[in-house]
């Protein structure tokens, strides 16, 4: 270890050793990479040999320079401003390919190319779902978490340079994942496609995020943990334990971009939904209810509705989503016990998933008057509108005789989107409104009325994609059970693909609306962080009663 | 900095047990059950580890994810009954590492594709898809047939396959590459030895019509042109005690 | 083990578990001495940086 204890101004622990291990990841991964003779291997050596290399320039650079040094009297905020740069940038990615491939299915004839699979549905799908679940929501998890553990436990994250490490890892991890979706590396689990190699990396970070997280926690300054570290604690130690077990495998060798499950079948299906849906409810449930449980009270000026609700919700939550999986399998070769358990339990957690929705609305009893004036405080409130609605949806379509009519339907796909265009989106672009202005030191966003222009354009597009997808799941569900007076099938396959046409169009539209509306948040980001407020918007602040004296345009106090 | 650690402090170390208790009992009892309940999976005639070339098939529908939009899971549903053919049984995905189940159907499902549509229906459709089926919205796949299927490591493929639980033998694995030749050449000699070794229902064919090379077209057609169609259901009784689940 | 004791178990054994946890955070949530605990707590996140 390079670092040595000093009483003022500590090289940050770490910094040493981790340029030690990068060293030997450059040569092992150039080993590899020579030694290879899976082609798609090497691209990934090579991608991590040139990851480790830029590491362990900047990291000599920087010993050599003095820098890395750590002062505890002050939050780690950079890390936070990196991550929020990130989630933009890779929501605007994640939710572009979305648009690409809703439209493929529309007009598949335009975006197909014969002599190339990359750009083929079944590869850009994965690196959709995994851009926006993972690498959008990721992002916005980590740096929210990181945000929120160390104002409420008051202390610095702990680790010192280890925060940064989560974050250049797991943009490391997104770009394995996303070029090896593109050269057909899979696993083919859904939400769980990256290889071997590269589940062992995001272990490695994870367990990382996971000490930075806890290290913090064990710093703080407050004898209690507030509950939105219970939530980002579930998050991250059960997506450990669900990531872990799904992804158990054998390689075909060790320089192999190719893995065989550990489990086959009827058991590899029930493994693989058991880490697919609690994906869904602890990375994109528990994780942004986290959010939730900080942004809201923090935005609306007043504590959480009930605390003691929140401590039963997430007990509640976390012991009942774990049992839901199989509800994925319903009718499947899976033992019909294993389809009843997971049906029961997925329709009790209505309760927990409204319960917290209610302890988040009942935040702003008395502040209403905030959904008319506050864009942000509306996105956040209508994240759990659209919270709500899916935790709805969700059960009914757990029960087996409405499942038997939605399973392998759009219906599941509008199911999804209402979820994570109207919850996970809302509430993350709410608390990235937040925190921008807080963490780049702004008196406020550039621009409020672009705040609404975003509101309003991504609502309409959430409602557009979801009706869509309701009708052309039910009408296909209903199409192929359809029978004949003669009693014979009503409708060839092909025939159910033709008549969705018009619902793909409708969806893809809604799909560019929500882009086009993220696309108007990062302009107004950008300007924020340079220090900009709208021409328009300026004389707005000069009019607001100002605590104490005229306030001077562009030095306006926060609030 | 680290001199943190020594407390452990005590609330969060509390925290992070009640979560893991709490999640990894709702698993194991739920999971746990299915590895050795013996009703799980029915004993049926006729299932088969995949032969080599089948299996590199199975690894281009993977790698080009098939899964994403075709299923491989009949339910027991009047309507998809008559549609696809007999319900899927646990023992026909019992070799699958991973399974292929899937779970959306943007095309039909797949698992008794085998043998519905000729070898050369499966080239056309699957070059150029709008050309066979005006309406379909599938990606075409005009590249698989100029793509010399590589095949190098084939025997580490079943060696891998055998140490998660495929039954595949010494010879087999030996063979491995002889028998994927083989398959893909209907004049092959090795031909006896590959369906004495994998079952006298093997297709031994030259799947893409390109006689000069095996394509990763080759391989996907000869896993397709098997799917759903090792079960001998004569043999299989759905009543019986042992298939009630 | 059979299908019918098996899910007797985890139906029975399931009900049990969860009611008792249930009850469990219930009474921590609701434990009058908890309560002060609790609404500072609430007030964490509004504490200014």
């Amino acid at each position: 270890m390079a670092a040595i204890d000093g009483p003022k101004g500590t090289p940050t622990s770490g910094a040493g050793l981790l340029a030690g291990l990068l060293g030997i990841g450059v040569f092992l991964t150039i080993f590899m990479a020579s030694r290879t003779p899976d082609p798609r291997f090497m691209v990934h050596a090579y991608i991590f040999m040139a990851a480790f290399t830029v590491a362990l320039a900047v990291l000599v650079i920087g010993i050599s320079a003095g820098r890395f040094v750590q002062s505890d009297d002050k939050y780690e905020d950079g890390v936070i401003r990196a991550g929020v740069i990130a989630s933009l940038f890779w929501g605007v990615v994640g939710m572009l390919v979305g648009v690409v491939i809703a439209s493929q299915l529309s007009w598949p004839n335009l975006f197909y190319f014969p002599e190339f699979g990359w750009l083929n549905f079944g590869r850009l799908r994965p690196l959709h779902t995994s851009a926006v679940i993972f690498a959008f929501g990721g992002n916005v998890l980590i740096a929210t978490s990181f945000y929120v553990v160390q104002r409420t436990c008051k202390a610095r994250l702990a680790g010192g340079i280890a925060p940064w490490v989560v974050f250049w890892g797991y943009q490391l991890f997104i770009v394995l994942a996303a070029t090896g979706y593109l050269m057909g590396v899979t696993q083919s689990r859904e939400y769980a496609e990256p290889e071997w190699y590269v589940d062992i990396w995001l272990t490695v970070v994870w367990v990382t995020y996971l000490l930075v997280f806890l290290g913090t926690i064990w710093k703080r300054k407050e004898p209690h943990i507030y509950v939105a570290n219970w939530f980002y604690l579930a998050f991250i130690v059960t997506v450990a334990m669900l990531h872990i077990v799904n992804n158990l495998a054998v390689p075909v060798s060790p320089l192999s971009s190719r893995s065989y499950s550990l489990f086959s079948g009827v058991q590899d299906a029930l493994v693989q939904w058991w880490y697919g849906h609690n994906a869904v409810g602890f990375f994109l449930t528990a994780g942004f209810l986290a959010i939730m449980y900080y942004f809201i009270p923090k935005r609306a000026e007043r504590p959480v509705y009930s605390y003691r609700l929140s401590i039963v919700h997430f007990w509640a939550l976390i012991f009942i989503y774990i049992w839901a999986g199989p509800h994925h399998l319903h009718y499947t070769a899976l033992p019909q016990w294993a389809q009843t358990l997971g049906m029961t339990f997925s329709i009790m957690l209505w309760m927990p998933s409204w319960g917290g929705m209610i302890n988040g609305l009942m935040t702003l009893s008395g502040a209403w008057d905030k959904l008319r004036t506050d864009a942000v405080m509306r996105m956040l409130i209508a994240s759990l509108a659209f919270y709500g609605m899916s935790t709805f949806e969700g059960p009914v379509m757990s029960v087996r005789a409405v499942n038997a009519l939605s399973h392998y339907t759009d219906w599941t796909i509008g199911h999804v989107h209402s979820g994570a265009l109207g919850w996970v989106g809302f509430v993350s672009f709410g608390a990235i409104y937040c925190l921008v202005p807080w963490l780049w030191k702004r008196p406020r966003l550039y621009s409020d009325r672009l705040v609404e222009w975003h509101f309003w354009i991504s609502t309409t597009g959430i409602l557009l994609y979801i009706a869509a997808m309701w009708v052309s799941g039910i009408m296909e569900g209903l199409m192929w059970r359809e029978y004949t007076s003669e009693g014979f099938l009503a409708y060839s396959f092909v025939q159910t693909v033709e008549a969705k046409h018009v619902a793909n169009m409708i969806r893809a539209l809604g799909g560019l609306l929500y882009l086009s509306g993220t696309l108007i948040m990062v302009y107004n980001v950008w300007r924020t962080i340079r220090g900009d407020v709208a021409a328009l918007e300026t004389n707005a602040i000069l009019v607001q009663p100002a605590a104490s004296g005229p306030v001077p345009t562009g030095t306006v106090a926060a609030e | 900095m680290w001199k943190h650690h020594q407390k452990l402090e005590r609330h969060s170390l509390l925290l992070v047990i009640g979560i893991l208790v709490v999640v990894a009992i709702g698993g194991l009892v739920e999971i746990s059950p299915l590895f050795y309940l013996e009703s799980t999976i029915e004993k049926v005639d006729g299932i088969r580890p995949y032969t080599p070339l089948e299996l590199e098939g199975r690894d281009v529908y993977i790698r080009e994810g098939c899964y994403v939009c075709h299923s491989q899971m009949i339910r027991p549903l009047r309507d998809e009954v008559e549609r696809y053919g007999h319900y899927s049984l646990a023992a026909e995905s019992m070799y699958d590492h991973p399974f292929q189940w899937g779970s959306k159907r943007t095309g039909p499902d797949l698992a008794r594709v085998g043998g519905k549509y000729s070898d050369g229906w499966q080239v056309d459709h699957l070059t150029n898809p709008r050309a066979v089926v005006p309406e379909s919205v599938m990606p075409p796949y005009a590249f698989l047939a100029k793509k010399d299927l590589d095949y190098r490591d084939i025997a580490d493929k079943l060696r891998a396959q055998r140490t998660v639980g495929v039954p595949y033998t010494d010879a087999m694995i030996t063979n491995a590459v002889t028998d994927l030749e083989t398959q893909a050449d209907p004049f092959a000699p090795g031909g006896t030895a590959l369906k004495k070794r994998y079952g006298p229902k093997v297709n031994q064919r030259d799947f893409d019509g390109q006689p000069d090379k095996i394509s990763d077209m080759d391989a996907l057609i000869a896993y397709l042109q098997m799917l759903g169609t090792t079960v001998d259901f004569t043999t299989y009784k759905a009543d019986a005690g042992e298939n009630l689940r | 083990m059979t299908y019918e004791t098996l899910s007797k178990i985890v139906q029975q054994g399931g009900t049990v578990y969860f009611s008792l946890l249930f009850l469990m955070v219930c009474v921590y949530a609701f434990w009058p001495r908890n309560k002060e605990t609790f609404d500072r707590a609430a007030r964490l996140p509004l504490d200014e940086d």
